[in-house]
């Protein structure tokens, strides 16, 4: 028998029973829709968190003062005792190590701000010019920092955009002065637009220089010094030329954290990139139970047509043939429902991207590879068994039942 | 050499403790071009005779030789390219394939065969129309009537030009003058150099043939053939 006539005997087999062929292809559509569309939202979860820490800039080193905090729990470390507090002489030291483009103290906390009787929470950051640049923020409005001016000397500040909003409204903001705790600061900047970023909303917050914060919350310590290497092949000797000065710093004591963004990055991408293979391993499993229903189907067709199969044997098909072509028609139900969950998938996996705009859900592509080879292997694989008491019927008998 | 000789042949069928003799010591021969009647009471094991002489069964012991071949050695997919080539069935209960047309039921065999399908559409084609089934072409069975069945069915059992056709009960679900028709095209066939072996239980069609040979409990009990 011709491959092509074998293919059209079985589509027309298939297209013969409707509501067999209705639900084998339903099943396996489910499945594999199961598989596109949970993949779709793990490694869009994945690719979410990955843009997001980028958005942080790029080629950066983050201390954090303490030692055990990606590092685990160190006993050493318990007995030396607290500590030293990170400081905005650290953070200069920093900037002039060789491997270092530019090094931003950072400090973080919250107060009040007020403007002509209204008054909001907000989130004050005490930084350096160099934060903006690392960070690659830009100002809608006025200007950033001056560069090299740690502030006590000048009480001016930057506002995000929300901030803006609530205490301004219309009114132009920039040159006017604002009461953010208890003193008062000239607004010389506005921050453009950001949306969400990761931990902190940069539309939220008042930029000051960072000892003009320091005395604010009447604190020393840094809460992050950002540093952003010369490129990216200098990230890790950026990362221990800032170790080491802290390191010499602090009186020979490793008391900080330095950690690359490229690190925590790898981090989230290892958890989220498991769990998008554990989620397509659960929706795999619905295959597995597409691929039984398979058989059931076709056991059920092999038994329906038993009379067919005692005359195509009787025509002189030899066994073989009959197997082919119920592999075919297994095979290709399979395909069509691969195929359409498929297409399921994606259309559910578009549904995702519309409902959450900031998900970047598309199936990756090994997910979509593997879930149209499993429906097919398993169509096979459970079509084989049918095929294979199709192929062994006795004619006589066959020809008998009607 | 005859077309079809079956010496001692032996069917026996097990059922749990019991054993049924379906055919036992029958000896057959039958020329190229005969026209045969097989006929005797229900259970006498005519069915089976002429299930063994399309290879759908084997013997349990004895020798079938076709046009001079010893077929009861040949593996199964030889014994499937015989039926193919040299064998046409006609059923009682003319087993078309539901979902296909007419004219795709008379081309099954050429598709088994793996005949181009231009070559299939020009013989089912002239089939069809030589049984009078032109314009029966696109029909399903189900549109058809029990004698345009049993046509197509015939025109199917024919198309491969094979050596002989064996018929079960052909008239069996057809009223008497359709069943007429059908006999008088098989024995048609017939004419044209085809060997006929038709079982019935009707006295009268079985009175048609030049030879008939009546069964009884799987042996034969009387052949108006034997020489
Ligand atoms: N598969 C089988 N298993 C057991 N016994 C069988 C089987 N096939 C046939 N027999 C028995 O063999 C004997 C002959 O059966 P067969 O079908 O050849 O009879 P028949 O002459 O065709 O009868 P009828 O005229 O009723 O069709 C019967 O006794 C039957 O019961
Ligand atoms: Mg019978």
């Amino acid at each position: 028998m011709r491959s092509a006539d074998v293919l059209r005997f079985a589509a027309g087999s298939a297209t013969g029973y409707p509501l067999r062929t209705f639900l084998m292809v339903l099943a396996m559509s489910i499945g594999v829709a199961a598989v596109v569309m949970l993949t779709a939202l793990g490694d869009g979860a994945r690719r979410y968190v990955v843009n997001e820490f980028s958005s942080l800039g790029s080629n950066l080193v983050i201390v954090l003062p303490g030692r055990s905090e990606t590092g685990g729990f160190n006993p050493a470390n318990a007995i030396t005792g607290t500590p030293r507090d990170l400081t905005v002489d650290d953070a200069q030291a920093i900037a002039r190590a060789p491997s270092v483009l530019r090094a931003a103290a950072l400090t973080i906390g919250t107060s009040e701000a007020s403007y002509g009787g209204k008054l909001r929470d907000v989130t004050v950051v005490g930084t350096t010019a160099d934060y903006f640049l690392i960070r690659g923020l830009t100002v809608a409005q006025g200007r950033i920092l001056p560069a090299g001016d740690t502030g006590l000397s000048s009480s001016v500040a930057i506002l995000g955009a929300k901030v803006r909003e609530e205490l301004f409204g219309a009114e132009p903001a920039v040159g006017r002065m604002i009461r953010v705790g208890d003193r008062r600061y000239r607004v010389i900047g506005v921050l453009a637009q950001s949306g969400q970023g990761l931990g902190m909303n940069a539309d939220e917050v008042i930029v000051l220089p960072v000892s003009a914060a320091q005395a604010m919350f009447n604190t020393n310590t840094l809460f992050r010094i950002l540093v952003e290497a010369k490129g990216r092949d200098s990230i890790l000797a950026a990362k221990d030329e800032a170790a080491a000065i802290i390191k010499a710093r602090h009186d020979n004591e490793e008391d900080v954290t330095v950690i690359t963004q490229d690190a925590v990055l790898a981090t989230f991408d290892r958890i989220l990139g498991v769990l998008t293979y554990g989620v397509a391993g659960i929706a795999g499993i619905s295959l597995a139970v597409a691929g039984i229903l398979v058989m059931n189907v076709m056991l059920v067709a092999v038994t329906q047509r038993t009379g067919e199969i005692g005359l195509m044997k009787a025509l002189g098909a030899p066994g073989h043939t009959i197997r082919n072509a119920f592999l075919t028609e297994a095979a290709l139900l399979s395909a069509a429902g691969a195929v359409l969950g498929y297409l399921i998938g994606e259309g559910g996996a578009l549904a995702l991207r519309l409902m959450f705009p900031a998900l970047p859900a598309y199936p990756p592509a090994w997910a979509v590879i593997a879930a149209l080879a499993t429906a097919l292997g398993t169509g096979l694989l459970f079509g084989v068994m049918p095929a294979n008491r199709a192929a062994r019927m006795d004619p006589v008998q066959a020809l008998a039942k009607r | 050499m005859a077309l079809i000789e079956l010496s001692a042949i032996e069917r026996v069928f097990t059922l749990g403790d019991s054993e049924v003799h379906a055919l036992h010591a029958l000896d057959l021969t039958v020329e190229a071009g005969e026209y045969v009647a097989i006929m005797g009471p229900s259970g006498s094991g005519k069915s089976t005779l002429l299930n063994l002489l399309g290879l759908l069964d084997r013997p349990n012991a004895g020798t079938y030789r076709l046009e001079g071949r010893d077929v009861t050695t040949l593996s199964a997919e030889e014994q499937a390219r015989v039926r193919r080539e040299r064998i046409g069935f006609v059923f009682q209960s003319f087993h078309l394939v539901p979902r296909l047309t007419a004219a795709e039921n008379v081309a099954l065999p050429m598709m088994l065969a793996g005949i181009a399908p231009a070559e299939r559409a020009q013989r089912v084609a002239k089939a069809l129309a030589d049984y009078g089934l032109a314009d029966r072409a696109g029909h399903r069975p189900d549109q058809l009537s029990g004698g345009q069945r049993q046509r197509v069915a015939i025109a199917r059992a024919t198309i491969m030009r094979p050596a002989m056709l064996l018929a079960d009960e052909p008239t069996g679900n057809l009223d008497r003058a359709t069943g007429e028709d059908v006999m008088a095209l098989l024995e048609g066939l017939n004419a044209g150099g085809v060997t006929l072996v038709v079982v019935t239980h009707d006295p009268v069609l079985g009175g048609r043939a030049r030879r008939r040979v009546m069964m009884e409990d799987g042996s034969k009990a009387e052949d108006t053939g034997d020489r």
